[in-house]
C-alpha cells in the first residue's frame, strides 16, 4: 500500500512538473534562444528584436529532409545578426515543429502569425504543407518563404517561392534528355500531387516533341519493392526514366535497379527529388552516373558558395552536405532581410513591394524575385552523380531563367494552364 | 458543513455542469487562436464518445475510426470547397488534375444541408455494412481490429490515388465561407465553437441515456460475456453493428466540426496513426466512463499543442512519457485516478462520527 501511494505521489509530481514546465501558452519559455516557442505578446515589448517564424517538420517522415533547411535558415539568421541584424535589430527565430502533418502546419502557422505576430515565416517542404499554410497566411496577410521546387500552378500574393518552378527544373531537363539521351521515356513517381502534376506536364511536353511514352507508374510514399516496376522497365527498354520518387523509395529503387544489372549506361535515370542529402542515403555507388536537375549543387563554383559551404559545415559538422532546398532556404532569409532593409519596415505589404525585382548573389548564382508571381529567377543545372556522392554539373542554362509557374510560355501546356482559368 | 462541501465537490452532475459552463464562457477569456484550438479538441472529444461506446462499453476495439472521422470531414470539406470555388469554376485541384467537369459524387455536396446529412450518413452506412459482414459471421476480437485497420489502408490509398476527386495527399483546403459567412471572421469561428460545445454536450447526454438504459446493460453484457448473452437469446451481432454504426456516425459529425475549425482535411488525418491515437485518448481518460475519454481527448491534445510549442525539438518524448506513465501506473486511465481520490477523500470523512452516509457514486 505504501509503495502504491509513493508511486501515486511520484506520478502526480511528474505530471504537474511536465504540465507546468510546458505550458507555453502561459508565457513560460525556455531561456535558450531560438529553440523555444515564444511568449505571447513579447514582440511589442522587445523593441530591438524582430521575430520570424521557422516552421519545418522536426519530427515524422519529413524530418530527415526538412531539418537541414531549418539549419540553413538559422545559419542565415545568425550571419545576418552578426552583421548587425535588420534595420539595426536582431532577428529572433521562433521555431515550431510541423511534425510532417499538414493540419499541424496550418495550426502552427496560425500560431506564429496570430499569437506571436512574427514578421514572416520561413517553412514548408511538401506541397501539402504549403497548401495547408496558404489559406492561413492569406487570411492574416502574413508572409511565407517556401524553399522547395514544386509542381507550379500556384501564385499566392502572400508566398515567396524560392525553389524552382517547373520551367526551371523539369521542362529544361526533359528538353536536355530529348536532345542528349533519347526519346523513349518512362515516368516513375510517388503517388502524390507533385509527381502526378509534374508528369501531366511532362506528358504534354513529350507529345509536343513527338517522343515516346512507354510507361507511367506511381507507387505509394514509402514503397520499397520495385522489382515489378523494374521488370516492366526491362521489357519496355526506355532510354530515360524520369524519376519523381520521393524519400526512402529512392533508396530501394536505385539499389534494386543496380541489382537488376541496369546501369546508367543502359538507361539514364533523371531524378528531380534527389539531391546531395538523398545521395548519401541511397549510397553513391548505387546512383553514380545517373542524373539530377536542380538550380544548385554543393560543387557549384561561385565565391558565395564556397563561403556558404564552409559556414554550413563549420556550424553543423564536416560530414554535412549542402543541397538545393538548403540553399533556397538560406538565400530566402537574405532576400527577406534585404526587402525589409529596402522597405524600412517589416510591414508585409511594404516588404512585398520592396521585394519586387530584388536581386541577390546566392550561393547558386544570381537570383532575382519576379515581381509578378513572387517566384525567383534561377539558373537551371543538370548534373551527374559522382562516386564520392557529389554532383558534377553537365549543363547549365547560362543565365537565370524567368520563373513561369503556370507554364504560360509553352504552347503545349496551354490546356493545363487554361483549365485553371488563369 | 464539511459533508455538504465534500458531497458537492465530487458530485458528478455539478462537476459536469461546471465544465460545460466553463466551455461556454471560454470565448470570453481565450484569444481567438486558443479558442480555435479548444474547438478542435472538442471535436476530438465528440469522436471519442462514440469510440468509448464501442470499445469501453461493448468491448469492440476499432483501430479504424480515422476514416469515419475523415469521411465526415471530407463531406464538409467538399461543400466548403465548392462554395469557395463559386458556381462556375471547378475546385483548383481538379483543374490541374485534368478533371473537366464536376464529378457526380461531388454534386450532392453543393447543398450544405445534404452535405451535413451525408457527412453522418456515409460513415454510418459503411460501418453498418462492414459490421453486418463481420459481426454476423462472428468475426470478433482481434480479427475485427485487424480488419478495421485494413479498412484504413484501403480508404487512405483510395483517397491519395484519386487526386482528381479528392485532392490527393494535399487534401482539401483554402475554404472561404459557410452559408455565406466568412470562415476567417471571429464571429463565425466563435459561433462554430459554441455549436461544437453544444454538440459535445448533446452527444454526451444522449450517450449517457443510452448507456443507463436497457441497451447499455446489453452492451456491457456483450463486453463481459458474449456467449452467455447469446444463450439468453440476444443476438450480439445486431447490437454490435448498431453501436459500431452509431460510433461511426458520431465520428463523421466530429470530422465535420473539425474541418470547420482547422480549415484543412487530408488523408494524413484519417491514417493509421491518428486512428490509433484516438484509441489512446480513450485509454488515457479511462474507457467505459464516457467523461474520461472526453477529458483524455482534450488533455492529450492540449498537451500536444503546448509541449510542441515549448519544446519543438523534443516534444514527442514528453508525449510518449505521458502515455507510458498513464498506461503503466493508471490502467483505468485518469478516471481511475479520480475514483481513487474520491474514495480516499470520502473515507477520510467517513471516519468522522457525524457523517453517517456518503454520497453514492453515480457510475
Amino acid at each position: 500500500m505504501k509503495v502504491k501511494q509513493f508511486y501515486l505521489f511520484l506520478l502526480m509530481v511528474a505530471f504537474t512538473t511536465i504540465i507546468v514546465a510546458c505550458s507555453g501558452s502561459n508565457g513560460a519559455s525556455t531561456p535558450e534562444e531560438g529553440s523555444s516557442g515564444s511568449t505571447e505578446g513579447t514582440s511589442d515589448s522587445d523593441e530591438d528584436v524582430i521575430e520570424v517564424g521557422i516552421l519545418h517538420s522536426l519530427s515524422g517522415t519529413m524530418a530527415i529532409s526538412e531539418t537541414s533547411v531549418h539549419d540553413a535558415e538559422l545559419l542565415a539568421i545568425n550571419e545576418i545578426n552578426e552583421n548587425g541584424g535588420v534595420l539595426g535589430k536582431q532577428i529572433k527565430p521562433v521555431i515550431e515543429d510541423g511534425a510532417s502533418d499538414w493540419p499541424t502546419f496550418a495550426e502552427k502557422a496560425k500560431k506564429l502569425l496570430q499569437q506571436d505576430k512574427v514578421a514572416t515565416i520561413f517553412g514548408g517542404w511538401t506541397s501539402a504543407s504549403r497548401k495547408a499554410m496558404l489559406p492561413v497566411v492569406e487570411e492574416s496577410n502574413g508572409l511565407l518563404w517556401y524553399p522547395v521546387q514544386y509542381e507550379g500552378m500556384e501564385s499566392s500574393p502572400n508566398i515567396f517561392y524560392t525553389g524552382a518552378a517547373p520551367n526551371q527544373q523539369i521542362v529544361p531537363a526533359v528538353d536536355w534528355l530529348l536532345e542528349n539521351r533519347g526519346t523513349k521515356f518512362y515516368l516513375l513517381g510517388s503517388d502524390y500531387v507533385f509527381p502526378r502534376t509534374a508528369n501531366a506536364a511532362i506528358k504534354a511536353q513529350l507529345e509536343d516533341a513527338g517522343a515516346d511514352l512507354v510507361g507511367e507508374e506511381y507507387t505509394p510514399l514509402g514503397h520499397t519493392d520495385y522489382n515489378t516496376v523494374i521488370a516492366k522497365i526491362k521489357s519496355e527498354k526506355p532510354d530515360v526514366i524520369f524519376n519523381t520518387l520521393n524519400g526512402d523509395s529512392n533508396v530501394a529503387f536505385f539499389k534494386q535497379l543496380k541489382d537488376a544489372g541496369i546501369t546508367s549506361e543502359d538507361i539514364t535515370v533523371l531524378s528531380v527529388s534527389v539531391a546531395e542529402e538523398e545521395v548519401r542515403g541511397i549510397g553513391a555507388d548505387a546512383i553514380a552516373g545517373h542524373l539530377t536537375s536542380w538550380n544548385y549543387y554543393q560543387t557549384t563554383e561561385t565565391p558565395e558558395n564556397s563561403e556558404f559551404v564552409a559556414a554550413y559545415k563549420a556550424a553543423y559538422g564536416e560530414d554535412r552536405v549542402t543541397a538545393d532546398p538548403i540553399e533556397a532556404g538560406y538565400f530566402g532569409v537574405y532576400l527577406w532581410a534585404a526587402a525589409v532593409e529596402k522597405a524600412g519596415t517589416t510591414d508585409v505589404d511594404a516588404v512585398k513591394e520592396a521585394a519586387k525585382e530584388l536581386e541577390f548573389q546566392a550561393p547558386g548564382g544570381l537570383v532575382k524575385v519576379d515581381g509578378e508571381n513572387q517566384h525567383v529567377y534561377k539558373t537551371v543545372r543538370i548534373g551527374e552523380v559522382q562516386g564520392d556522392g557529389q554532383i558534377k554539373e553537365l549543363w547549365n542554362s547560362g543565365e537565370p531563367v524567368k520563373p513561369d509557374p503556370f507554364l504560360k510560355g509553352f504552347d503545349w501546356a496551354s490546356g493545363l494552364a487554361e483549365s485553371l482559368g488563369q | 458543513m464539511g459533508k455538504i462541501m465534500n458531497q458537492s465537490i465530487f458530485n458528478k452532475k455539478n462537476l459536469l455542469l461546471l465544465g460545460f459552463i466553463v466551455l461556454l464562457i471560454a470565448p470570453l477569456f481565450l484569444t481567438d487562436f486558443r479558442l480555435n484550438l479548444l474547438g478542435k479538441y472538442l471535436a476530438f472529444a465528440i469522436l471519442v464518445i462514440g469510440l468509448d461506446l464501442l470499445w469501453g462499453y461493448t468491448g469492440v476495439l476499432s483501430l479504424g475510426h480515422g476514416i469515419f472521422f475523415g469521411i465526415g470531414a471530407y463531406a464538409m470539406g467538399m461543400y466548403l470547397k465548392l462554395e469557395a470555388s463559386g458556381t462556375t469554376k471547378l475546385p483548383d485541384f481538379m483543374a490541374w488534375s485534368g478533371v473537366q467537369e464536376l464529378p457526380f459524387i461531388w454534386v450532392p455536396f453543393q447543398n450544405p444541408i445534404l452535405a451535413i446529412i451525408l457527412g453522418i450518413f456515409i460513415p454510418l452506412m459503411i460501418a453498418l455494412l462492414l459490421g453486418l459482414l463481420t459481426f454476423r459471421n462472428r468475426i470478433n476480437g482481434v480479427y475485427f481490429t485487424i480488419l478495421s485497420q485494413a479498412l484504413v489502408v484501403v480508404v487512405v490509398t483510395l483517397f491519395v490515388g484519386q487526386q482528381g476527386l479528392t485532392g490527393g495527399t494535399n487534401g482539401l483546403t483554402s475554404f472561404n465561407t459557410i452559408f455565406g459567412f466568412s470562415l476567417a471572421s471571429t464571429t463565425t469561428q466563435t459561433v462554430i465553437y459554441l455549436i461544437t460545445a453544444a454538440v459535445l454536450a448533446i452527444v454526451y447526454f444522449a450517450s449517457k441515456v443510452l448507456i443507463n438504459g436497457r441497451l447499455g446493460q446489453v452492451l456491457i453484457g456483450i463486453r463481459d460475456g458474449e456467449n452467455r448473452l447469446r444463450f439468453l437469446g440476444y443476438d450480439p451481432a445486431i447490437f454490435k453493428t448498431f453501436i459500431y454504426a452509431l460510433s461511426a456516425g458520431i465520428a463523421g459529425l466530429a470530422g465535420m466540426l473539425f474541418v470547420l475549425q482547422v480549415g484543412i482535411i487530408s488523408p494524413t488525418m484519417m491514417g493509421i496513426i491518428p486512428s490509433i491515437e484516438m484509441v489512446l485518448w480513450v485509454a488515457l481518460g479511462g474507457r467505459g466512463t464516457l467523461i474520461g475519454p472526453v477529458i483524455g481527448a482534450i488533455l492529450v491534445n492540449w498537451a500536444k499543442t503546448s509541449f510542441s510549442e515549448s519544446y519543438p525539438d523534443i516534444w514527442l518524448y514528453f508525449l510518449g512519457l505521458m502515455f507510458v506513465i498513464v498506461v503503466v501506473f493508471l490502467p483505468d486511465g485518469l478516471m481511475g485516478l479520480f475514483k481513487k481520490f474520491q474514495k480516499r477523500w470520502s473515507g477520510l470523512h467517513d471516519k468522522q462520527p457525524d457523517s453517517a452516509r456518503v454520497e453514492k457514486n453515480y457510475s
